[in-house]
């Protein structure tokens, strides 16, 4: 019983994440062509990509050493583009925290922007859900996009072929994370929390190492915060 | 261009790994399902709506494809693709949207 609810999430899972497959193939194919490029062999490349996952911090890291940059400048830097994923995470953990160790150990492997973006829309949404179906519907969310970046950034490396410009792939991702935005405002916080960040993102995109992301995220959200705890206080008065 | 040395390279490599497992562990891992403070939930619950859009704003004002020009295709292809979530929440149906919107204007204006 609990096996095929769990069961039928891993499937819904799977659906949700199946759009951002338009990501997944052409930036895992730029990867592939940009990391050999850069010099990495086969084996470099795919050992990189497979226990790295986060291509925004695997393009960072590539880009610095290109310009001979000292390794531990390299490693602060690609980790600095990559720590929204310890915010991911930390929203994450009221869901899945409750998991055997092992399995939030796996589920932490995976925890990227797109199946980070399906589950906490899916888990907001039915509150009811049990943990196993919450941790088979993580699982399905990344289940069509990682092996797909793992082929497609072999395929860029070895032949070395990118997807043509003129197909306008590189705004698959602005349009499938938008898509998912929309539907995620379901308050005025929420509402709040958005606005604040984007204004602010545009303000501090000069901001190094990716760094405006984290300072606009964190108004964001505290933004947001502020907003509920506002709008309480006035349902407490009335 | 310069060769990158391979220990070097496999330095980057296992550092990374290493760091951003743990940056995706610290909380799922260490923190489980210990209670955390009020205030941080209510903070964590608009992690999503903060920073998914202020990882895409820049993309979208500024797209590299264009060389960072502002261009009219994608920003209205941005702007269906939230407002038909925002109305319908459909993402699929957003997705569609949105991509329809970018590829004819691609082809008028084109």
């Amino acid at each position: 019983m609990a096996f095929t609810t769990s069961n039928s999430y891993y499937w819904k899972g799977f659906r949700d994440g199946a759009p951002f497959v338009l990501v997944a193939i052409p930036f895992g194919t730029l990867f592939g062509v940009f990391a050999t490029e850069a010099g990495l062999n086969i084996v470099q490349t795919m050992t990189f990509t497979a226990t790295v996952f986060a291509g925004a911090a695997q393009f960072a890291a590539l880009q610095l050493l290109q310009e001979e940059t000292p390794t531990l400048i390299v490693l602060a830097s690609a980790l600095a583009v990559n720590l929204r994923v310890a915010m991911y995470s930390a929203s994450l953990t009221p869901y899945l925290g409750a998991a055997p160790l092992w399995q939030r150990a796996c589920a932490a492997y995976f925890v990227v922007d797109q199946s980070y973006a399906c589950s906490i829309a899916r888990f907001e949404k039915e509150p009811q859900m049990s943990i196993g179906q919450r941790m088979a519907y993580f699982f399905g969310s990344i289940s069509p996009i990682a092996p797909l970046w793992y082929l497609c950034t072999f395929l860029g490396a070895v032949l070395g072929t990118q997807i043509p410009e003129s197909w306008a792939l590189d705004f698959a991702l602005p349009i499938t994370f938008l898509s998912m935005i929309g539907p995620m405002l379901r308050t005025l916080p929420h509402v709040v929390a958005a606005l604040v960040a984007i204004v602010v993102s545009l303000l501090t995109v000069a901001v190094p190492f990716n760094l405006g992301l984290l300072i606009a995220g964190c108004a964001g959200m505290m933004a947001g915060a502020q907003a509920e705890v506002m709008l309480e206080r006035r349902k407490v008065r009335a | 261009m310069s060769q990158i040395d391979p220990t070097t390279m496999w330095t980057i490599i296992v550092g990374l790994a290493a760091g951003s497992f743990a940056l995706r562990f610290v909380f799922l891992g260490f923190v489980g399902d210990r209670p955390m403070p009020p205030w941080l939930l209510r903070h964590l619950r608009y992690t999503a709506v903060a920073i998914l859009p202020a990882l895409i704003a820049p993309l979208v004002v500024w797209p590299a494809a264009t060389g960072g020009a502002p261009d009219a295709p994608r920003m209205s292809a941005a702007a269906v693709a939230i407002v038909v979530g925002l109305f319908t929440k459909n993402v699929l149906a957003a997705i569609f949207s949105g991509a329809v919107t970018l590829y004819s204007l691609l082809y008028l204006l084109g």
